[in-house]
């Protein structure tokens, strides 16, 4: 056991930890809570597959940004640190079934696959990660068009972001 | 190299040097190294912050005509150790109905923040804490933890005017993200690295005369998103009961003060590394501790501007607060990135005077088109209406508005 299994073993349980309490605590500001760590979890493992800059970035969209509006959209909620109600309904055991049988399912499908038991290749030393990802975004045989979908994606939401956001001043209301 | 000239790798090799004569393995020796130097920078980051409030003290004292502390030992100094010792001995009062997690994490996680960005700042050409090879953005991934941090802060606390200085306050620091972060990639493309240390040896001229104009931006940012004046609306005292921190004593608001102070340091810092060439200097190659010296001198520069203005503008409204990120810093950092990118990349890359000349021109024509937006906000911004009323008209009781 090397030092770097233990450090992901430490990572994956909060990380299982934190994601299984978002759903079941009973406080909907703690869930968002849970959820920042977990999503400090994913990118602690982004780290450790030595993808230093979708590492940084995960913590900069998902913590600076996604969570924080998160948090604004549950605290404009009304009776956020009630507890309301029973956690669960009548039905509950079927989707805990389901949810087991297709972890277990994804689980032994991976371990089909050649890469599950190698190890981690170590990158060499001058590999310049950050001008390849760059080139890998850009290049007409490589990831633009994805790139460039994901770009009108969110023009779109943002547009329809100032849409919403001036309502009462055109009028419309 | 020796103790002298360059102190930190040679106790780094000498203490490695005795761990694995004891044994350990070579893992263990640099985990401990490691461990050993982030608790000397944290520490030596939360003792500076004692002068930094002494000095900033004395100099907002200075500029408003007055001594600033003079009692509490020679020239003030020890004012802060005075300080330091009544916010630790305060009782702590959580507010009834306060929510325990958010508020104990929101004092922690604010210094956490900005301590965290000390391990990436290269202070001689061999020291730094680490060597990311994504330290700029690293910079600010960690900032964010801070904004998130206001938040827990502001919820936590079961107080109406802490969630409402909490919303603010993160909206704001949102909002001057984004120039900032913009505004940013001009010195990446610049030295074609994120790393902090590539970003410092490729200023062989400072980037604060290539780019004066993205300088700007980012310094207006930077102090807007340690909420300084003239940014503070978050912490007026008059407006709304100090904000967030309203419901924190003791040593939970000293982290706050502490987070505050050392951030306005730490943005000083980072100024100089990315603008004004961090370590380098005459013979700083040669002896890596004179780099150090003037990475202080270019900070201490920087922070006293920070001070200075601090003491000297009025707090801007929420109104022109927006005003100013969205209408004014925004569309000029995508113009200048947009700009900058245009003009590096036309330019062959050989020529260094012209290449200062044409970058120059180029801000030159950015600085304009800022001044000439400048002037057409002003000439168009709402003015209240004034209604004069004639002399003789008050003395005789007319009604003018009928």
């Amino acid at each position: 056991m090397t030092p770097m299994h233990i450090v992901f073993l430490v990572v994956a349980v909060v990380t299982l930890f934190a994601a299984g309490m978002v759903v079941t605590t009973r406080r909907m500001m703690h869930s968002a809570l849970w959820l920042i760590l977990a999503l400090m979890g994913v990118a602690v493992v982004f780290a450790m597959l030595d993808a230093s800059f979708f590492a940084v970035v995960q913590v900069l969209v998902y913590i600076g940004a996604i969570a924080i509006l998160i948090i604004f959209a549950i605290m404009l909620t009304r009776g956020v640190m009630e507890i309301s109600g029973p956690q669960v309904n009548k039905g509950w055991w079927l989707p805990a079934v389901g949810v087991v049988v297709l972890f277990l399912g994804i689980v032994v499908g991976l371990s089909q696959w050649g890469g599950f038991d190698t190890l981690l290749p170590a990158l060499p030393a001058d590999a310049n990660n950050i001008a390849l990802f760059g080139q890998a975004l850009t290049s007409p045989d490589s990831y633009v068009i994805p790139f460039e979908v994901a770009s009108i994606l969110l023009l779109a939401a943002l547009m329809g972001a100032i849409y919403l956001g001036t309502e009462g001043r055109r009028g419309k209301k | 190299m020796n103790f002298l000239s360059d102190p930190v790798p040679f106790l780094t090799d000498w203490l490695n040097g005795l761990l694995a004569g004891w044994g350990l393995s070579i893992g263990l020796v640099h985990f401990i190294s490691y461990i050993i130097g982030g608790g000397i920078l944290a520490t030596a980051a939360m003792l500076l912050v004692l002068f930094l409030i002494w000095l900033e003290r004395k100099l907002i004292g200075r500029i408003q005509d007055r001594l600033g502390p003079n009692r509490v030992g020679p020239f003030g100094l020890f004012q802060t150790l005075a300080d330091m010792l009544k916010i630790f001995i305060k009782e702590h009062i959580t507010p009834e109905g306060a929510d325990r997690v958010p508020y104990e994490l929101g004092p922690v996680l604010s210094v956490a923040a900005v301590l965290m960005v000390w391990a990436v700042l290269p202070f001689t050409r061999t020291t730094m804490g680490t060597d990311l090879s994504v330290g700029l953005l690293f910079i600010f991934a960690v900032g964010s933890i801070g904004e998130l941090a206001v938040i827990l802060a502001g919820w936590g606390s079961n107080n109406k005017y802490a969630l409402l200085g909490a919303f603010r306050a993160v909206a704001l620091l949102i909002s001057y993200s984004i120039p900032m972060l913009i505004v940013l990639l001009v010195p990446v493309m610049l030295a074609g690295s994120l790393r902090l240390n590539d970003l410092v040896q490729a200023q062989n001229v400072w980037y604060i005369v290539l780019a004066p104009v993205p300088a700007l931006i980012f310094f207006i940012s930077s102090v807007a998103e340690v909420g300084r004046s003239p940014f503070d609306l978050t912490e007026a005292e008059s407006e709304i009961v100090s904000g967030f921190n309203i419901e924190y004593s003791g040593l939970k608001f000293g982290m706050f003060y502490v987070a505050d102070f050392l951030h306005a340091f730490t943005i000083s810092l980072i100024f100089s590394t990315i603008f004004l060439g961090g370590w380098r200097g005459p013979a700083a190659e040669q002896i890596p501790i004179l780099g150090f010296v003037y990475y202080l001198v270019k900070t201490s520069v920087v922070y006293f501007l920070v001070v200075l203005m601090r003491g000297t503008l009025p707090r801007l409204r929420i109104d022109q607060m927006n005003n100013l990120n969205w209408k004014f810093l925004t569309p000029f950092s995508l113009l200048s990135v947009i700009v900058f990118a245009l003009a590096d990349k036309i330019l062959p890359n050989s020529l260094t005077l012209g290449r200062v000349l044409v970058l120059l021109a180029a801000n030159a024509l950015i600085l304009a088109a800022m001044v000439g937006g400048m002037n057409w906000f002003s000439a168009h911004r709402r003015r209240p209406v004034v209604v004069t009323r004639r002399r003789h008209e008050i003395a005789s009781h007319k009604d003018v508005s009928a």
